[in-house]
């Protein structure tokens, strides 16, 4: 509705050009955002429709997507062959979430997750020469189809019962629960937890964010995820909001199964891209808490976590890429080699373990105060902050090792000072909503 | 927020923080040493002004709150009353004490090094002054973070491990604690993180249950309390004697002040069901720790485990829920911090000099450190709360107040006292007398500032323990809060 189709051939400037496209449509959407006038009128028979709320998201995603080619513009440039087609499927990639931002129809949904799927294959496997990396596009092929598959039917069925795509007229029809729609929710819980890489539908992550370049692995794990996550969390609030009691109980099991397996996990793994694939999955444990409250706070929170872990990953997964080695020593004495570098990476660190202060503090103590919120099943509130403690060990190591140790070989080169200012900037973002979450908060 | 420094509270945080945040700008180490030395003496006499003007009348200087996250309910209320002015006090003189001390050069990047001790300061006044759950929760972690950092860099041989356990614990404590204080916020109508708004919920008993334990144990790790102690004689070992100094003296405080300021008023149900167990197990731990120092060769180990002790009996005070023995523990608190405080000047001149910490390795150091061994000797009684001594008044008031709740625990616990007096006079024979060591060629006398700072800690212990009388004062309207749902 409010993105243009993005088709650049030019050589060197693809990179500003990205940039300015992002702007723009950062421009338009906020344009939209405050004066509540769209952009660009198409008519979709009501099966895309903006709300605050979404315009709120896709604003957040466009932010993250120009800090994203900010930090790691270069690396796309070195990932691949042709840049500009490595650009052209991101702006693919925010069509579809364009769409999923403002579904109304399953339909939409639909179309809107397989836009952001099928460019994602691609650029998965787009270090050709790199066995690892073919092997996670065929991988994250495979388990996404598969999983569509699984949504489709899971669609089918809703259809079958109630007989209409929207979500409204979907809503209406969810008064009693039939075997038809258990059977139909339960397939399409399933396709999503999929897609947000949640126990026990999360064994494909670790293999296809380990494979795929650095740089691509950053975008599926924080982006691409929070995309998935709001598409999850409109359609248990939209259409199957009225049977919540019933679905709620699976979604627990689902977070804390979640929460344990990528936390625990996370404490063995020795490469950091791998501990990160982990921590990503640890991560959704603690937003799936969100969809199991699914009340202001979980809307609200769920879109402070999508920042807050947003930027600091994409700033971890920067620097990460720009490293040959990805071990937890290849960070020793980073303190003194790239003190900024450092300490943007402490503030991100600090920030993914929910140290107050930062971002991610008033991301988990939303989600934690939505569960309590929605009352009963204390013990999964107990769990996740008993989580969050475990997290700390993992995250701990690289900081210990950054501040802590003597490093072998000298870093102090890797790292072009623009990219250090602007990791700064990325911290300092993420303190600023530490201390001022009222400015995501009150988008809404 | 800054237009509003015009009481107390708001210049006790703005100072230290503003002077950590400079420090790491500045490049050379004398001029930081001398900066933290400027902003902690400011901060200690806008302590000794505000000493003036406490009172009802005086209140809008005393107490503050700004708008934060309005949209959530949390305000940025502090508060200076007498709880909260003693332990500002204590922070403030140990903080300026120990930089004073150490010297400029003892660590790499000073500059650093003085800043997270700055904010440390800053954390821990912040802990103290907090009337917000979520402010209190949030300057509780600010000052866990600088204390991880500078143990972890400057800190012994064995330093990450100690350290990461260290946070471990304590960071476990908090999140429980932060489930607490959510339930609690959720129980307002999602509308406010005040104390008073807090105070007024009318949990019921079941709940108070829940509650008491997630904020119990964290303050119980903070402590610590046996048996979540495990963290503490190696992080104090393994830590920068500067950073053990703060721990020790000011920040196990947090956890004595959290039980006064949060747990006493708020769960008055829980704690009188729950608190004859705990009675037992501390006093099981006091004794225990007690007899472990006894064992111990190691300076520094010593005077943990003798802490462990200390605090334990404080705890037990606060939890027989009688007046004179909260105001025991009260005093003992400042106490308890000068005391320690004064021990650990005398470990780390020690260590700095000869290098052996081990008892059974040094001996015979008075002839070559007079001086340091009569303050040592002070230092030592005071530990062991002798009467004329500032301990002694906190000590007996205490024991006075166990005694009243239940004779057998006063004379189980009076056990930790004879077992004291044991290791502490001990630990004076064997180092500063008996057979002359090696150790003790290496040792020359304290002079100059270090004389000084050994006599304004003799001068606390000794006035405090002849004259208590202006803290019992000060301490005159936090005890209505603390007390009030016990009496009726």
């Amino acid at each position: 509705m409010m993105y243009a189709g993005f088709f650049l051939q030019s050589k060197r400037s693809i990179h500003l050009l990205a940039i300015a496209g992002i702007c723009l449509m950062i421009g338009a959407t906020a344009y939209e955002f405050l004066s509540g006038i769209p952009f660009v009128t198409i008519d979709t028979k009501g099966m895309l429709e903006y709300t605050g709320y979404g315009l709120a998201f896709l604003l957040i995603i466009l932010v993250s997507t120009l800090v994203y080619f900010i930090l790691s513009g270069n690396d796309i440039h070195s990932a691949g062959k042709s840049a500009s087609d490595l650009y052209a499927l991101v702006f693919f990639i925010l069509t579809g979430i364009a769409v999923v931002a403002g579904y109304r129809s399953l339909l939409m949904l639909f179309l809107g997750i397989e836009i952001v799927s099928i460019p994602l294959y691609v650029l998965a496997g787009s270090d050709k020469s790199n066995l690892k990396s073919n092997e996670a596009a065929l991988k994250y092929f495979l388990m996404g189809s598969f999983s569509t598959g699984l949504m489709l039917m899971g669609i089918a069925l809703i259809y079958g019962d109630t007989g209409s795509f929207y979500l409204d007229a979907i809503r209406a029809g969810f008064g009693v629960l039939t075997p038809m729609k258990a059977a139909g929710m339960l397939l399409i819980l399933a396709s999503m937890s999929f897609k947000v890489s949640a126990a026990p539908f999360h064994f494909w992550t670790p293999d296809v964010y380990d494979g795929s370049p650095t740089v691509f692995t950053s975008f599926m794990a924080t982006i691409v995820k929070s995309v998935a996550f709001f598409a999850f969390l409109t359609l248990f609030d939209h259409a199957f909001g009225k049977l919540h009691e019933q679905w709620k109980v699976l979604v627990a099991i689902i977070a804390v199964a979640t929460l344990l397996i990528g936390n625990i996990t996370a404490v063995f793994q020795q490469s950091v891209k791998r501990m990160l694939a982990y921590s990503s999955i640890a991560q959704a444990g603690f937003m799936m808490l969100s969809i199991y409250a699914i009340n202001t706070f979980a809307k609200q929170g769920l879109l402070l976590y999508f920042a807050g872990y947003s930027f600091a990953t994409l700033g971890i997964f920067a620097v990460l890429s720009k490293m040959k080695d990805h071990s937890i020593d290849s960070f020793n004495g980073f303190a003194k080699s790239n003190p900024i570098i450092a300490l943007s990476l402490l503030i991100s660190l600090l920030s993914l373990a929910g140290i107050p202060l930062t971002a991610g503090f008033f991301a988990k103590y939303y989600m934690l105060l939505a569960v309590i919120r929605e009352g009963g099943m204390l013990w999964l509130v107990i769990t996740a902050v008993l989580c969050a403690a475990v997290s700390v060990y993992y995250y701990f190591r690289v900081i210990q090792a950054m501040y802590f140790k003597e490093s072998v070989q000298d870093n102090s080169s890797l790292f072009s000072p623009y990219f250090k200012w602007m990791m700064f900037l990325n911290a300092v973002l993420i303190i600023v909503l530490g201390i001022h979450p009222d400015l995501i908060l009150s988008l809404i | 927020m800054f237009a509003a420094v015009d009481n107390f509270p708001a210049l006790l945080i703005w100072i230290p923080l503003l002077g950590g945040l400079l420090s790491f700008f500045l490049k050379d180490a004398k001029r930081a040493k001398t900066s933290a030395i400027v902003f902690a003496a400011s901060s200690l006499l806008v302590l000794m002004v505000s000493m003036n003007f406490s009172g009802k009348e005086n209140m809008q200087l005393n107490q503050v709150s700004y708008d934060w996250l309005s949209s959530i309910g949390s305000n940025f209320g502090l508060i200076l009353d007498g709880l909260t002015r003693t332990m500002s006090l204590l922070t403030a003189i140990v903080f300026l004490l120990v930089f004073v001390l150490v010297p400029f050069d003892q660590y790499k990047d000073a500059n650093k090094f003085y800043g997270l001790m700055l904010l440390t300061h800053c954390g821990l006044v912040g802990v103290f002054m907090a009337t917000d759950a979520l402010v209190f929760y949030l300057f509780w972690e600010l000052a866990l973070i600088p204390v991880y950092f500078l143990a972890s860099i400057w800190g012994g041989e064995k330093r990450i491990r100690a350290t990461f356990k260290f946070f471990i614990y304590t960071f476990i404590g908090s999140v429980l604690m932060l489930i607490a204080i959510l339930y609690m916020y959720n129980k307002t109508n999602a509308t406010s993180f005040g104390l008073s708004a807090f105070f007024n919920l009318n949990n019921t008993a079941t709940e108070q249950y829940w509650l008491f334990s997630a904020f119990f144990i964290a303050f119980a790790i903070k402590m610590p309390l046996f048996p979540l102690h495990t963290w503490q004689p190696e992080s104090y070992e393994q830590s920068p004697a500067p950073v053990t100094m703060v721990l020790s003296s000011v920040m196990v405080k947090m956890g004595l002040f959290g039980l006064l300021r949060w747990v006493m008023p708020l769960f008055p149900l829980a704690v009188k069901q729950f608190s004859p167990v705990l009675m037992i197990v501390i006093s099981i731990g006091v004794v225990y720790a007690s007899l472990v120092a006894i064992y111990q060769d190691n300076i520094k180990r010593l005077i943990a485990y003798s802490s462990i002790a200390h605090i334990g009996l404080m705890a037990m005070g606060i939890l027989t829920l009688k007046e004179v023995a909260i105001s025991g523990t009260l005093i003992q608190m400042f106490n308890h911090g000068v005391n320690i405080l004064a021990l650990w000047i005398v470990a780390y001149l020690i260590e700095k000099q000869t290098g052996i910490l081990s008892i059974s390795k040094l001996g015979g150091l008075a002839k070559k450190a007079p001086v340091l061994s009569i303050f040592m000797l002070v230092a030592v009684l005071a530990n062991v709360a002798l009467p004329l001594t500032n301990a002694f008044v906190g000590e007996f008031m205490i024991f006075n107040g166990i005694y009243q709740a239940n004779k057998l625990f006063a004379a189980f616990t009076g056990l930790s006292i004879i077992f004291s007096a044991v290791y502490s006079l001990n630990m004076v024979k064997n180092v500063f007398y008996g057979t002359e060591s090696k150790a003790a060629s290496l040792v020359t006398d304290i002079k100059g500032l270090q004389v000084i700072i050994f006599v304004i800690l003799t001068a606390l212990i000794l006035l405090v323990g002849v004259y208590p009388q202006p803290f019992f004062n000060m301490f005159s309207d936090a005890m209505g809060l603390i007390l009030n749902r016990y009496n009726s």
